[in-house]
C-alpha cells in the first residue's frame, strides 16, 4: 500500500507544471549543471528507481529550493515541533473533552450540558486558524499575557495547542456524552447499581472504561486532522514545524520537498492508524474474540 | 354499580340514550390526514428553534452573497490609491483595503465564491458518493470489496495534502479547486451510502418485497432511496461547511483563490499580515466562514433530528 502511494504521488509531483528553477537567472549551462546534480536530466523511470532505491534506505532527497539541504535534515528538525504541538493539543482535547462530555452526561438537559454543547458546535464549526486569530489577537495583542509567536517556552505553547486541540475537544466531548449515555441505560451499570456500589465507582469503572472505546476509533482521523491542522496553527504563530515547511515548499514549488514531505506525512498516518487499531484491540476484548 | 340499570340519575334513565354499538367500517377510518414522510419531517425541524436559526443566519448569508455586491457602487477589483486603508464609513461600510478596493464589495464577493465552492463541491462529490456507494451496497460481491479497497486506500491519507497535489497539478481557481475537493471528498459519503443500502437490503420489508415478487426496480424505488434519502440529505448538510472549510485552508496558504478575485479564506490570508494595524480586515472574513459553517452545523443537526428521528439522543 505504501508503495503505491510513493508511485502515486510520484508521478504527481512529476506532471506538476512549472519549474522550480524557472525564476532563478543563470549563466548557461549552469541550469544543465544543476539538472545533472539533481537527477532531473535522466528519463522519467530512472529516476523514479533512483528515488525508490534511495527511499528504501531512508533516504528522501535534496530540496530543489534550500540548495544541499536533505529533505530528512528538515524533518528532524522540525517535526519534533510539530509533534510537541500535536501531541499537546491531543492531551488538552482529551482531557477537557472527556471531562465536558461526562459532566454533560451526567448532568443532562442542566446548564452544564447546555455550555459544553455550545462549546461542541462552536468548536467543530470555527476553523482551527480562526480560533487562532482570535486568541492571538485578544490575548497576545490586547490582553499581552501570551507570546505572539514562536514556540520555545511553556507559556509560548499554550495558545497554539488550544487553538489546535479545540476543535477536537468538541468532537471528543459529543462522543463522550453520547456513548455514556447510552451506556447509562445497558444491563451491566444497572446490575452494578443494583449491587449497591457507588456512583463515583460506577462511572469509573463501568462506564467511562466502555464508554472511551468510541473515542479510540476517532484517534485515527483526529491525528490527521491535527496533521493538516499544523498547517495553518504553526503559520498563525509562526512555528518553525513541519506543517510551515510543507506550506513554503508547495507556494516556492519546491517539488521534492512537497513529494518528500506528503510520503513522511503519508507513512505517519498510516503508522499511527495502524498503532490505533491495535490499542483498539488490547481495550476492547470483545473485538480480539469475534 | 347503580342498583338499577334504568335510572342513572335524578331525572334521567335509559331511554334518554340510544345503543351505538360498534360500527366496523367507521372504527378502522383514520381521521388525520395523512402525512408524508417529508411533511412530517418538516413539522419536527420547524419546532426545533436551534435549527430555524441556523436556516435563518445562513438565508442571511445566501442573500447576501447575492445582493451584497449590488448594493454599493464599486466593483471588488476597483482599486483607487487615494482612498486606500479607510476605515468604516458612509461610502464605504466595511473600509477599503490597502489598495483602495471597497471592503464591502470584497467581502460579499469573496461570499459568493466560498459558498459556490461549498455547494457545487458538495453536489459533485456527493454524486460521485452515491453512484459508487450504492453500486457498491447493491452488487456486492467482487466489484464490493475493490471498490472499498480503493476507499480504504484513499481515505488512510490526509486529504487536504491530496488536495494540494491536485491544485498544484491543476491550477489555482474556482474550477480546479471545486475538481480537487470533488475528487477527494467522495469517500465518506460512498462508505455512508454503501452501509445504507447493506442494512436496508437486511431488512424485513425488502426481504417480504421480494417474497411478494418485486423485481430490483420496484425495490430500488420504493424502499432505497426513500430510506437513505435522510442520511444522505443530512451528510450533504454537513459536507458543504467541510468544502468551505477547505477552500479557506487552501488559500490560506496561499494556494486557492488568488487576488484580485476574492475569497474569505483569501481575505483571512490577506488580513493575517494587517492583524495589528487593521484588525477588523481579518475579523470580518473570520467571523463570516465561521457563522456560516456554524450555521450549516445547526442546520444539519436539525435536519438529523427531523429525518431520522431514531437518531435522537
Amino acid at each position: 500500500m505504501m508503495f503505491l502511494l510513493i508511485t502515486i504521488t510520484f508521478f504527481m509531483v512529476k506532471i506538476l507544471p512549472g519549474n522550480p528553477f524557472a525564476s532563478d537567472k543563470m549563466q548557461a549551462g549552469a541550469k544543465e549543471a544543476l539538472y545533472a546534480y539533481y537527477g532531473l536530466d535522466k528519463p522519467i523511470w530512472q529516476q523514479y528507481i533512483t528515488y525508490l532505491s534511495n527511499l528504501l534506505k531512508g533516504d528522501l532527497g535534496v530540496s530543489f529550493k534550500l540548495r544541499s539541504i536533505k529533505v530528512n535534515d528538515i524533518i528532524a528538525q522540525s517535526f519534533p515541533k510539530s509533534c510537541d504541538l500535536g501531541i499537546r493539543a491531543i492531551i488538552f482535547a482529551l482531557v477537557f473533552g472527556i471531562l465536558l462530555g461526562i459532566l454533560a452526561a451526567l448532568r443532562r438537559g442542566k446548564a452544564i450540558d447546555s455550555i459544553s454543547m455550545i462549546i461542541a458546535i462552536i468548536g467543530t464549526s470555527v476553523p482551527s486558524f480562526i480560533i487562532g486569530f482570535f486568541i492571538q489577537y485578544f490575548f497576545s495583542v490586547k490582553l499581552q499575557w501570551f507570546p505572539v509567536s514562536g514556540y520555545d517556552n511553556l507559556k509560548s505553547t499554550i495558545l497554539p495547542s488550544f487553538a489546535l486541540g479545540l476543535g477536537l475537544l468538541a468532537t471528543i466531548a459529543k462522543y463522550t456524552r453520547t456513548s455514556m449515555l447510552e451506556i447509562t441505560n445497558s444491563d451491566y451499570v444497572k446490575t452494578a447499581n443494583a449491587k449497591g456500589l457507588s456512583k463515583i465507582q460506577i462511572i469509573f469503572k463501568h462506564e467511562l472504561r466502555n464508554a472511551l472505546i468510541p473515542i479510540l476509533t476517532l484517534l485515527g482521523p483526529m491525528i490527521a486532522s491535527v496533521i493538516t491542522g499544523t498547517f495553518v496553527v504553526e503559520k498563525v504563530f509562526a512555528i518553525p514545524g513541519l506543517g510551515q515547511y510543507y506550506v513554503t515548499s508547495v507556494t516556492n514549488l519546491d517539488y521534492s520537498m512537497v513529494l518528500g514531505l506528503t510520503i513522511f506525512f503519508a507513512a505517519f498516518l498510516v503508522l499511527m492508524n495502524l498503532l490505533v487499531d491495535i490499542a483498539y484491540i488490547i481495550v476492547d476484548p470483545r473485538i480480539r474474540l469475534s | 354499580m347503580p342498583t338499577s340499570p334504568s335510572i342513572i340519575a335524578e331525572g334521567i334513565d335509559c331511554t334518554d340514550f340510544e345503543e351505538v354499538g360498534i360500527k366496523p367500517d367507521e372504527v378502522e377510518v383514520i381521521n388525520k390526514p395523512s402525512t408524508t414522510y417529508f411533511k412530517d419531517a418538516w413539522r419536527r425541524f420547524k419546532s426545533n428553534k436551534v435549527a430555524i436559526l441556523g436556516l435563518l443566519i445562513l438565508s442571511f448569508f445566501i442573500i447576501m452573497a447575492i445582493f451584497g455586491p449590488l448594493m454599493v457602487p464599486y466593483k471588488y477589483n476597483d482599486s483607487n490609491l487615494k482612498i486606500a486603508n479607510q476605515s468604516f464609513s458612509a461610502s464605504h461600510w466595511f473600509g477599503t483595503d490597502e489598495l483602495g478596493r471597497d471592503y464591502w464589495a470584497r467581502i460579499w464577493i469573496g461570499g459568493r465564491i466560498s459558498l459556490l465552492i461549498g455547494v457545487l463541491a458538495t453536489i459533485l462529490q456527493g454524486t460521485i458518493g452515491i453512484i459508487i456507494g450504492s453500486i457498491s451496497g447493491f452488487f456486492g460481491g467482487k466489484i464490493d470489496s475493490f471498490l472499498m479497497r480503493i476507499v480504504e486506500f484513499l481515505q488512510a491519507f490526509p486529504y487536504l495534502v491530496w488536495v494540494t497535489l491536485l491544485i498544484l497539478i491543476a491550477g489555482s481557481g474556482i474550477i480546479p479547486m471545486i475538481l480537487a475537493l470533488t475528487l477527494t471528498g467522495w469517500l465518506s459519503m460512498a462508505r455512508l451510502v454503501r452501509g445504507q443500502i447493506l442494512s436496508i437490503k437486511q431488512e424485513d420489508y425488502v426481504i417480504a418485497a421480494t417474497a411478494l415478487g418485486a423485481d430490483r426496480r420496484r425495490i430500488i424505488r420504493r424502499h432505497m432511496i426513500p430510506n437513505s434519502m435522510g442520511v444522505i440529505i443530512v451528510n450533504l448538510t454537513f459536507s458543504v461547511p467541510q468544502a468551505i472549510f477547505s477552500e479557506a485552508f487552501l488559500s490560506f496558504i496561499g494556494i486557492g483563490i488568488k487576488p484580485p478575485m476574492s475569497s474569505w479564506g483569501l481575505l483571512v490570508s490577506l488580513g493575517m499580515s494587517q492583524l495589528t494595524s487593521y484588525p477588523m480586515r481579518l475579523l470580518i472574513p473570520c467571523i463570516c466562514i465561521s457563522l456560516t459553517m456554524l450555521s450549516f452545523q445547526l442546520l444539519g443537526d436539525g435536519l438529523r433530528d427531523a429525518l431520522d428521528p431514531k437518531l435522537r439522543h
